[in-house]
């Protein structure tokens, strides 16, 4: 109990700003947008992960996260959102270490493509210009973005998440207090 | 938590001049609480209605204090949680209860009593009634 540290100062305004922040990345796949300046959860959960939890998370929304004890509390004080006991059960999966298999998440049903799961992973860091090639819906011709801290086989598994579209996972890359989305219906090239 | 979720922030605040430092994990907030009821002690549970609830988090150093208070004074919340958090800590307690609980609980059941009696006072005792007929 005693690791517990405040959620946002402001619930409403932050919350709204964090949403905000997020609805931007998605609609611009690998653009970087800024989340959680100012909040400090605890270790190993970054600022922006944190933030999108608290903004998108609530009683109604299934929980599951690699980290740990102290996360798992403050989480439950701030959100209320119940947890569970395996990723594929999950609504939103915060991966602060190796994420887990895309597809092994749930990907939602043809009818109902919107309930597949959101995935929120940490990176070391994440950077414009360089690395990637992004295409796709809201993307003009391509956009490049550079990850660092992801596992090599990530760009595969996209390939396949993307292939069973309507159906898939969605990605919010975070680092620090920057985040930046990738939607299920982005290609990423390497290189 | 009982004799604090029937004081007024103002009755708290003035035995409480000074209030240790906290930080707010949860700031004052104000929601609806649904009260369920049961009639009889074995009917259905059923919703009697909604009530205005504000509750409130405070750490103070390592002690984490919650309060849920009936209405909508945010000052009481956080000073009830203040002290929830407070009374937690065995090297104060004692010195609390004697300087805050203790009078606000002593005020409270003077209160009911002259209650109480102005009720009891306008009492009528229907069996008397009988036996003097």
């Amino acid at each position: 109990m005693s690791t517990l540290t405040p959620g946002f100062a402001d619930p409403v305004l932050d919350a709204q700003a964090t949403f905000r922040a997020v609805l931007e990345a998605m609609s611009r796949p690998g653009r970087i947008q800024r989340a959680g300046t100012g909040l400090r959860p605890p270790a190993p959960m970054m600022p922006a992960a944190a933030a999108v939890l608290l903004a998108l998370a609530d009683s109604g929304t299934t929980l599951w996260q690699d980290a740990g004890t102290d996360a798992e509390a403050w989480l439950r004080f701030h959100c209320g959102a119940p947890f569970a006991a395996m990723p594929a059960e999950a609504a939103f999966v915060l991966a602060t270490g190796a994420p887990p298999v895309i597809a092994d998440l749930n990907a939602g049903s043809e009818e109902e493509p919107e309930r597949g799961a959101t995935l929120i992973v940490q990176v070391a860091a994440l950077e414009e210009g360089a690395g990637w090639r992004l295409s796709g819906p809201g993307i003009e011709r391509e956009h490049r973005l550079a990850v660092t801290g992801l596992p090599s086989d990530f760009v595969a598994a996209w390939a396949r998440n993307r292939g069973r579209f309507p159906r898939g996972v969605d990605v919010i890359l975070c680092a620090g207090e920057r985040i930046a989305a990738l939607p299920r219906t982005v290609a990423i090239a390497e290189g | 938590m009982a004799v604090l979720a029937r004081a007024s922030g103002e009755e708290i605040a003035a035995l409480m001049p000074e209030l240790p430092a906290h930080e707010r994990l949860r700031a004052p907030e104000t929601g609806l609480v649904m009260v369920r009821g049961r009639a009889g002690g074995d009917g259905n549970a059923f919703n009697l209605g909604e009530m205005t609830v504000t509750r409130c988090a405070v750490r103070l150093g390592e002690t984490v204090g919650h309060a849920y208070v009936a209405g909508r004074d945010k000052r009481q919340a956080e000073l009830a949680a203040v002290l929830d958090a407070a009374l937690q800590d065995p090297a104060r307690r004692d010195a609390l209860m004697a300087a805050v609980i203790a009078p606000l609980a002593t005020r409270q059941t003077a209160s009911r009593d002259a209650d109480a009696r102005r009720a009891a006072a306008t009492k009528v005792e229907f069996l008397a009634m009988q036996t003097t007929r």
